[in-house]
């Protein structure tokens, strides 16, 4: 944890003072070195998710549920932040708020989507069932994110295609290098923490608890 | 006693289903009375103006139908909650994934056949004109119904067992099918306004793809949704 807020202060401080402003968009980008992090961090859940998924199906433990579980919900905060800061980032470099791109609508459908995800698994008691059927779901839902992405791509674009490290100023790479090894290691620890709280609600869930006491022995006692 | 096949077993579901809907008409009803009003509330929240509602149709013909198919599939797993009659369905020697088919496919008739209602309609009170062949409207209404009922069918069966579940299926159904009713509502649309670029087949093709893909996926993953 400390070594992660070293990596995360250093990294803003790359990012807010050290690297160079953009030729066209002036300080104003600075914002993308934590928006693609976060949002390249979202993207990461969901297939750490996808994965649990496919493996409580193929062979049933409370670890990849509690994983599955861990990591919807922080992709979801992940994802919810990174889009946000997209469309602070989008309004004085596009022009607008939000735009009907490909990527930023696949975003809008990921986070409405495991957000139905986490609804899911909040309405329905029995761990078990609750289990599968979020695996089940977690599974259509991934499969959903990349149609999502190619059925709004016929639509006109505006997002800027991912910009290859050889035209970008070495300065520029290496603060983003290190920015996404900080949210990296910031999406671990919340990863790691929120697994934990899950795996042992399972736990409490599926032990059978201890039989009451009847009243009469414990005032006697 | 012979044992049915997989596709036997869903002929027999089928029958069930479709006859069940048929005797209770008034379910059918009562979801065309709804897509209707839906249709109505479309054309008086944007106002009076012909021009606008008549762009719009193909967007409120599917989004019409993308309503009424919450309370279609909720009520079609209702009905198989009630006396537990999903317990004997699974107790019948017959595979489970019959029951997904059939299922699927009575949500996709009844659904077809709500679309093919409302058309006529969206002709009448929009002043819509069908200016491309029939066939290709059909094949469209065809393939939006079965995208709209697998996943349908899928979620609707999570949700009938859980709690809030009138809130969950839209909330688990409708992210899902954003690609479908982007090629449904985009097709329908170029049906009604001409198609002089030609781009009805590749809407077409991306709904297929949808379809294909979704019914592989319930196919696959329903056995294990309805185990006990």
């Amino acid at each position: 944890m400390v070594l992660t807020a070293a990596v995360l202060i250093y990294g803003a401080w790359l990012a807010l003072a050290w690297a160079p402003p953009e030729r066209e968009m002036g300080d104003v980008y600075r914002i993308m070195y934590a928006h693609v992090p976060l949002v390249q961090m979202g993207l990461l859940a969901a297939t750490i998710n996808f994965a649990c998924s496919v493996a409580y199906l193929l062979r049933a433990s409370w670890r990849t549920d509690a994983l599955a579980e861990a990591s919807a919900e922080v992709g979801l905060v992940f994802a919810a932040l990174g889009t946000t800061l997209g469309s602070i980032f989008g309004r004085p470099t596009w022009g607008v708020f939000w735009a009907w791109d490909p990527r930023l609508t696949s975003m809008a459908v990921f986070i409405v989507a495991y957000a139905g995800y986490l609804a899911l698994r909040r309405f329905v008691d029995d761990p078990e069932k609750r289990a599968v059927w979020s695996a089940v779901a977690g599974i259509v839902i991934a499969v959903d994110v990349p149609i999502v992405y190619f059925s709004v791509r016929w639509w006109k674009s505006l997002h800027q295609m991912q910009s290859s490290p050889k035209t970008v100023d070495p300065q520029m790479v290496y603060t983003l290098r290190w920015n996404i090894l900080g949210y990296f290691l910031l999406f671990l620890t919340f990863l790691g923490l929120r697994y934990a709280i899950a795996l042992a609600q399972r736990r409490r869930e599926t032990t059978v608890p201890e039989p009451a006491r009847s009243v009469s022995r414990a005032v006697a006692s | 006693m012979k044992v049915p096949g997989l596709l036997g077993a869903t002929w027999i579901l089928l029958r069930k289903d479709l006859l069940l809907e048929w005797r209770s008409r008034s379910r059918i009803n009562a979801l065309i009375f709804f897509s209707l009003a839906t249709l109505l509330l479309f054309s008086f929240a944007l106002g009076p103006d012909t021009a606008l509602l008549r762009r719009g149709a193909g967007g409120y013909l599917w989004l019409a139908v993308l309503l009424a198919s919450v309370l279609s599939l909720g009520e079609s797993f209702r009905v198989e909650r009630e006396n537990a009659s999903l317990e004997g369905l699974r107790l019948v020697p017959a595979p489970a994934r019959a029951i997904f088919l059939s299922k699927a496919l009575a949500n996709a008739v009844l659904l077809l056949g709500l679309a093919m209602v409302l058309v006529p309609v969206l002709v009448a009170i929009l002043d819509v004109r069908v200016v491309l062949p029939l066939p290709t409207l059909l094949e469209i209404l065809v393939l939006g119904a079965l995208a709209i009922a697998a996943p349908g069918t899928l979620h609707g069966a999570i949700a009938s067992h859980a709690r809030a579940r009138d809130v969950l299926l839209p909330l688990l159904l409708f992210p899902i099918l954003i690609p479908a009713l982007v090629a449904a509502a985009k097709s329908t649309a170029l049906v009604f306004d001409g198609d002089p670029m030609g781009q009805v087949d590749s809407w077409l093709g991306l709904l297929g793809s949808f379809d294909l893909l979704y019914w592989a996926l319930g196919f696959a993953l329903f056995p294990r949704v309805i185990e006990e």
